[in-house]
Parts: structure tokens; sequence; C-alpha cells
């Protein structure tokens, strides 16, 4: 049997489109925890500066959970057991709610961080302009603080796309569990990975260079 | 009219304003002289509200500035401040700097902010700086700047806290030329400074503090010529 002969025979041109359509389910349910867990990270980093030891004994080591427990963990368990509590999600949905709740813990060291970057004295000339607590917030603090961690963001951002993978145990056909399904038909895995792999890049390259382009304008 | 009655202020157990008394009239120009530690950033944040006070009350035209009803975000508007750090904010332009709180806190609309914003930097000689960023800017002209901003929500007060001492000294002249300036205006102002000739030649009356008590207040001439508190002639002498 002539091995060169095999290997091309199973990939026709349709699985490349089935690839497509999975790396766009990668996009898009990466963009919708990316950005829900974002804003609630957000959130969260502003309660961890602002709530003291309140925070400290309450959401920190919920979150902290959260950010240790290795993601495939937390998507089997809620997946399994949110019936049990009455919620029937399908493995899209408890994606989207594990990976959202992630991103959300991440972003909140991150968000945190940010708000410290801010000194007092800055803040304190803020106010003393006339700027309610809330304006300072928005004004001053988050377009200083967020420059400031622009770039882990960033980094968090790529990473969560990446183990958005992770919801294919789940069954949800994404990139990754596609990939696998065409590699069971056709048993190229290398080939089909590296396409798998090339799909990746395509959607983290354009964000990095966007996001390195945004940092040296704001260097400026 | 600033009105300063009985005002204690604690740190904790630390007792940093031991009944300050001291009223300023409008278009008086009050320098603020005394050794580190004596208080004299604390009595600024205490008049502007950056700080809470334990007992006695600052009065800015008719409104107790640390009562509860006060809105405080209001009675700032009147109060420009100045700090030694400028502050500038990195992510504006010189010209957004300025604009930015009258927009958003005064509601101008974007247009009248920016004619605003356009003439305060003018006044402070920065006219030629309008788009460029802090970072392009040295200190003394940042300093302006932050002069230029607070000016901008047009302040019946300026409170200056050592504006000059963050400053390289060939800079520090520039920013005490506008200080001069404002006071020509008539603008009503406190310097806490350490600029003893600035304060001997602007001010209408100098006040000298000592660990959390106003020892002495008087026209430069007494305060500089002919001290009455032991505490002052050694704290002059030491400057000098
Ligand atoms: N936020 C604070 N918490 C605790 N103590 C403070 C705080 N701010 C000031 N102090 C203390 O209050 C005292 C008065 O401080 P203040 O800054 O008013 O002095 P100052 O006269 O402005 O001195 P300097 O010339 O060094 O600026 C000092 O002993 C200082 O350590
Ligand atoms: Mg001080």
């Amino acid at each position: 049997m002539e091995p060169t002969i095999s290997f091309f025979s199973g990939f026709a041109p349709k699985d490349l489109l089935f690839l497509g359509e999975a790396a766009l389910r990668t996009m898009w349910i990466s963009i919708l925890s990316i950005s829900i867990g974002t804003v609630l990270g957000v959130v969260f980093g502003w309660v961890l500066y602002e709530g003291k030891w309140a925070a400290a004994l309450t959401v920190a080591p919920i979150l902290d959970v959260f950010r240790s427990v290795p993601l495939i963990i937390q998507l089997v368990l809620f997946y399994n057991f949110a019936p049990i509590i009455g919620l029937n999600l399908d493995p899209f949905a408890s994606g989207v709610v594990i990976l959202t709740i992630y991103t959300a813990s991440l972003v909140a060291s991150v968000a945190r961080g940010g708000i410290e970057a801010v000194d007092a004295p800055m803040r304190r000339a803020a106010r003393s302009l006339g700027m309610s607590y809330w304006q300072d917030l928005r004004y001053v603090v988050l377009p200083i603080g967020g420059r400031a961690v622009f770039p882990a963001w960033v980094g968090v951002a790529l990473g969560v796309m990446k183990d958005s993978a992770l919801v294919s145990v789940l069954g949800y056909v994404e990139l990754l569990k596609a990939s696998q399904i065409l590699i069971t038909r056709t048993q190229e895995p290398f080939l089909i990975l590296s396409i798998a792999g090339a799909f990746y890049f395509a959607l983290s390259y354009p964000i990095s260079r966007y996001a390195a382009s945004l940092e040296r304008k704001w260097a400026q | 009219m600033i009105e300063i009655h009985d005002l204690h202020k604690y740190f904790g157990s630390l007792h940093v304003l031991k009944g300050i008394d001291l009223n300023v009239k409008k278009g008086e120009v009050l320098s603020v002289i005394g050794a580190s530690g004596s208080g004299k950033s604390t009595l600024l944040y205490c008049i502007n509200g950056l700080e809470p006070v334990q007992q006695g009350k600052v009065v800015v035209d008719g409104t107790d500035v640390h009562a509860k009803g006060t809105d405080i975000n209001k009675l700032r508007q009147q109060l420009g401040m100045v700090f030694q750090q400028w502050n500038s904010f990195p992510h504006l332009t010189a010209l957004e700097n300025v604009a930015l709180a009258p927009k958003i806190v005064k509601g101008k609309s974007k247009s009248e902010a920016r004619e605003i914003a356009a003439q305060q930097l003018k006044h402070v000689g920065l006219g030629d700086k309008l788009d460029v960023y802090p970072s392009a800017l040295s200190g003394g002209q940042q300093q302006r700047l932050a002069i230029a901003r607070a000016l901008a929500m047009e302040p019946e007060y300026m409170l200056f806290d050592e504006a000059t001492s963050a400053l390289d000294p060939e800079l520090v002249g520039e920013v005490l030329e506008t200080m001069r300036m404002l006071a020509e205006e008539g603008m009503t102002m406190i310097c806490v400074t350490h600029e003893m000739g600035f304060a001997r030649d602007v001010s209408d009356r100098v006040a000298f503090f000592h660990q959390g008590v106003m020892e002495e207040i008087g026209p430069p001439e007494q305060i500089f010529g002919n001290p009455q508190s032991e505490h002052t002639q050694k704290f002059l002498a030491n400057v000098r």
C-alpha cells in the first residue's frame, strides 16, 4: 500500500470549509466570553481594589478558585452538574459560562493592577477639579490604568482564545473538535493539525499586531 | 471669603492641625510658610475637602465645606488647586487636559471647552503647545499646564501646594512668574511655598506654621522684617 496516496485521499476541499466554520465558532465563543468576562472582570477588579478586607474574604477566594482549577475540570463539572440544579445548557452555553467566569477571574487581577497603577496624587488632582468619584474612574483611572495593563489584558484574551479549545470535551464542534473528527476519518493528524494551527494563528496574529500598534501609538 | 474656625485635623492619633483660625478675603494673596510636617499641605486639603476634619469648620463663600449636605464637587469648582507634582493626564494633549473638566464637570460643549482651554493655555504662556502631549513638556511647562487646568474651571480661589518644589531650579522662575501674574490680576490665592522671595514680594500676608499651629500671621514686612515668634525667627534664620 502506498502511503502518499492515502495521505491525500481522505482530505477533501470541503473539509477545509468544515474547519473554517469551526474556526468561526472558536472565534464566536471567544469573542463572547472575552467581552463579557472582561466587563465582569473589571467590576471584580474594582471590588478587589475598593472592597478592602470585605472583598479579600469573599470575592478574592472565589476568583482564586476559578483561576487555579484547570479549565477542563471546570467545564466538565459545570456541564454535568448544572442540570442537577435545573440548568439545562448545551455545550456552547456551558462553554461560554465557564470561559466567561474564567476570563473574569483573570481580568480581575489585571484590572486591580490597572487601578493601582494610577497613583493617589493623580486622582486627588482629578477630584480637585470637581470631578466626582465616578468621573475620576471613567476619565482618569480607566484610560491611564487601562493603558498600563493593556498588554497583560491582551495576553489574557489570547490565552482564553486558545483555551476555548477545551470546550471540545463537551462536544462543541469548534476548531479542535473539528480537527479531531477529521483526523479520525482521514487518519492524517499532521496535515489537519497544521491547518488548525494556522487557523488559530490567523485568529490571534491580527489581534497581537493591532495591540502592538496601539501600544506604539500610546507610547509616543 | 474663606473662613476657617478652630480647625482640628488628626491622622489617627497624630494631631496635625491644632485649632486653626484664619480668614482669607477676596483678592488677598496669603503665603503659608513653615517647616516640613507642620501641616501646610493638610490645611489646603481641608479647605477643599480632600481631607475630612475632626473639629471646627471651613466656610467658603458661606458654604460649610465639611457639612453633610454640601455638594463638594460643585464647591471644588470654586477652589482651583495646584500640587507639588503636576499630575498632567498623560493620555491627553495639553488642550484636552485643560478642556476635560469644563466639559465633564461643568457640562460645557466640546467646542466651548476647547475654546476656554486654548484661552487659559495662552494665558499661562503655552499657546503654542495646545496639541502637545505632557511627555513632551518640561516640568515648568507641565506645572503651568496644571495652573491652566485649574483656571479653566473659573475658580474664585487658587490653592498652591509648593507648586515649584519639584522643579529643576532653572524652571522655578517661569512658574513663579505665572503665579505672580495671577496675583496681579486679583486672584485670591493661598500659596504654600518655600520661596521666601515670592512670599515677601507677592503676598498681602504671610502665615507661619509650626507643628500644627499658626504661630504668626501678618504682612510680609512683619514676618520677614520683625518676626514676633521665636519659632518664626529660627525658621527664617535657617532658610536664609
Ligand atoms: N495621609 C496621611 N496619613 C497620615 N499622616 C499624614 C498624612 N498626610 C500627612 N500626614 C502627616 O501629617 C503631618 C503634616 O503633614 P503635611 O503634609 O501637612 O505637612 P507640610 O507642612 O505640608 O510638610 P511639607 O513641607 O513636607 O510638605 C506630617 O507629620 C505628616 O507625616
Ligand atoms: Mg506639604
